[in-house]
């Protein structure tokens, strides 16, 4: 059994990796659609144009990765961790997404967003000070 | 109100049942101690061999396909907040069906989880 401080670094670890790369691949990948523009109708030349236009974006592509990334971390984390200790502990990613919001694409973030970020983040807090796992391997 | 209703209960239950699939799956793979690549690789293969996966997988993409036609025919501000609720659910769930120990610390910690969602989606609006 693996010993609980190398359990709660491991944890950590992975939860930090889904937390960034989840909200970065939503970043790139709304950044692709919004340069591919919207669907032009249902015809089947106008869907496979945009399906085709949508599959051969790099932006696209990177999204789909980092997206691919948090979930291979997911799945890896849950091998271990309890679901209910997994499940509120990724919610931080709202740290990150207000983060990106102001820093990176310079939108402005309301004051009542940054209460409910802190409120996560404490949330978070409490959380993390729980065993990450309670049931036998 | 009907059709909100319905994607609503789509969202929350198919949606969190299919997550607590994915950590039953994976608690049956076993715990990854290996990171290497081609030993992650082979947890993945193993984890996908079981039905639970790809029941997990399906009730996560109804849930995600829910919350599609939700924001269609609901406002976001209305939307994301009531999602919140998922989390108490997720949390109610992992105690009833797959064993854990939530004790009242993690409980406070996922009410606050839950407030804090609420105020960023109304902070959004």
């Amino acid at each position: 059994m693996t010993p609980a401080p190398t359990l709660h670094l491991k944890t950590a670890i992975l939860i930090v990796v889904m937390v960034s790369v989840a909200p970065l691949g939503d970043m790139f990948l709304g950044k692709g659609m919004k340069q591919i523009g919207p669907m032009p109708d249902w015809a089947p030349a106008g869907f496979f144009d945009f399906f085709f236009r949508t599959f051969t974006s790099e932006t696209v592509w990177i999204g789909i990765s980092l997206l691919l990334g948090f979930f291979i971390a997911y799945l890896l984390v849950l091998s271990w961790a309890d679901y209910s200790y997994v499940l509120p502990a990724s919610s931080i990613s709202t740290l990150m997404v207000a983060l990106l919001a102001r820093f990176v694409l310079h939108e402005t973030v309301r004051p009542l967003r940054w209460v409910g970020v802190a409120m996560i983040c404490l949330g978070v807090f409490v959380v993390g000070h729980t065993h990450p796992r309670t049931t036998e391997p | 109100m009907l059709t909100a209703a319905v994607l609503y209960f789509l969202i929350i239950i198919p949606g969190t049942c299919g997550e607590m699939c994915m950590s039953h799956t994976m608690k049956t793979v076993g715990e990854v101690t290996d990171f290497r690549p081609r030993s992650v690789a082979r947890s993945l293969g193993r984890a996908m061999k079981l039905p639970s996966f790809w029941i997990g997988i399906s009730m996560m993409a109804a849930g995600f396909f829910a919350l599609l036609g939700m924001l269609s025919i609901a406002k976001v501000s209305f939307v994301f907040p009531a999602t919140a609720l998922s989390y108490a659910v997720g949390t109610l769930g992992g105690r009833l069906f797959l064993g854990e120990r939530v004790t009242r610390q993690r409980w406070v910690g996922v009410l606050l989880v839950c407030v804090g969602v609420i105020l960023v989606a109304l902070g959004k609006g």
